[in-house]
């Protein structure tokens, strides 16, 4: 019964994921991309927390952690390049 | 345009701390939980990632004073001395000793000296990761 859920809710993320590969491919302006690639890393969590959930292991606790980490400073990486230019500056002009 | 990141500046402030404290237990939790030196090193290289992200090369400079290139060295004299050191006991060379050592305030610690090669891993894959992001951002 538990892992029926748990299996549902993974189809659920999975179509979610599909929505968001959809905007990723379709979308109009770069920073809808950004940010759909952002929810990308999101549901990515959800989807090994579940897979934790169903193989019965905290092995992957590391990872969702990780993922997180990961998705920010690409995604600050990102906007920064979008909005500057640059990613790393050498100097700041203050 | 002047731009204003106060935004970004505060949580990087406050993110840096959580990354480094991670990178560290990934470092540590080495032997007996999956990480490493190898992942640690990407991480703490990631956290300074995420402070040239917010600050800029001469900041983070000032704040790291670091040779990053000294970093690949002293680790790479690291992981060829923990080996070398097998050697003065008349072992093979990369041959580990590990035992069981009471300290004061930590108690019964097992203490390896595969940590020591880890510490290794972990500063050459910092110095390799900053040099290469610090050569390639520096170029006019």
């Amino acid at each position: 019964m538990f892992e029926l859920v748990v299996y549902i809710s993974l189809v659920c993320v999975s179509i979610s994921m599909l929505g968001l590969i959809y905007r990723v491919i379709k979308g109009p302006s770069i920073p809808d991309r950004v940010v759909a690639l952002d929810a990308i890393g999101i549901n990515l969590v959800a989807i090994i927390a579940l897979i934790s959930i169903a193989l019965k292991t905290n092995a992957f606790l590391e990872i969702i952690l990780l993922i997180g980490i990961l998705a920010f400073i690409g995604t600050v990486a990102f906007a920064k390049y979008l909005e500057k230019g640059v990613i790393i500056e050498h100097e700041r002009d203050r | 345009m002047k731009t204003n990141d106060v935004i970004l500046q505060t949580v990087t402030k406050i993110t840096l701390f959580i990354i480094i404290l991670f990178s560290i237990h990934l470092f540590f939790a080495g032997h007996y939980y999956p990480g490493g030196g190898f992942i640690g090193g990407l991480m703490t290289s990631g956290a300074i990632v995420l402070l040239l992200l917010a600050y800029d090369m001469k900041t983070v400079a000032n704040i790291l004073p670091i040779d990053y290139k000294y970093m690949i060295g002293v680790g790479l004299l690291f992981s060829v001395g923990t080996g070398a050191g097998a050697l003065l006991f008349d072992a093979p060379f990369l041959t580990h000793a590990h035992s069981h050592v009471l300290l004061p305030l930590l108690g019964d610690t097992a203490l390896h000296t595969a940590v020591l090669f880890d510490t290794g891993v972990y500063l050459v894959v910092i110095g390799v990761t900053m040099t290469i992001i610090q050569t390639i951002g520096e170029d006019e």
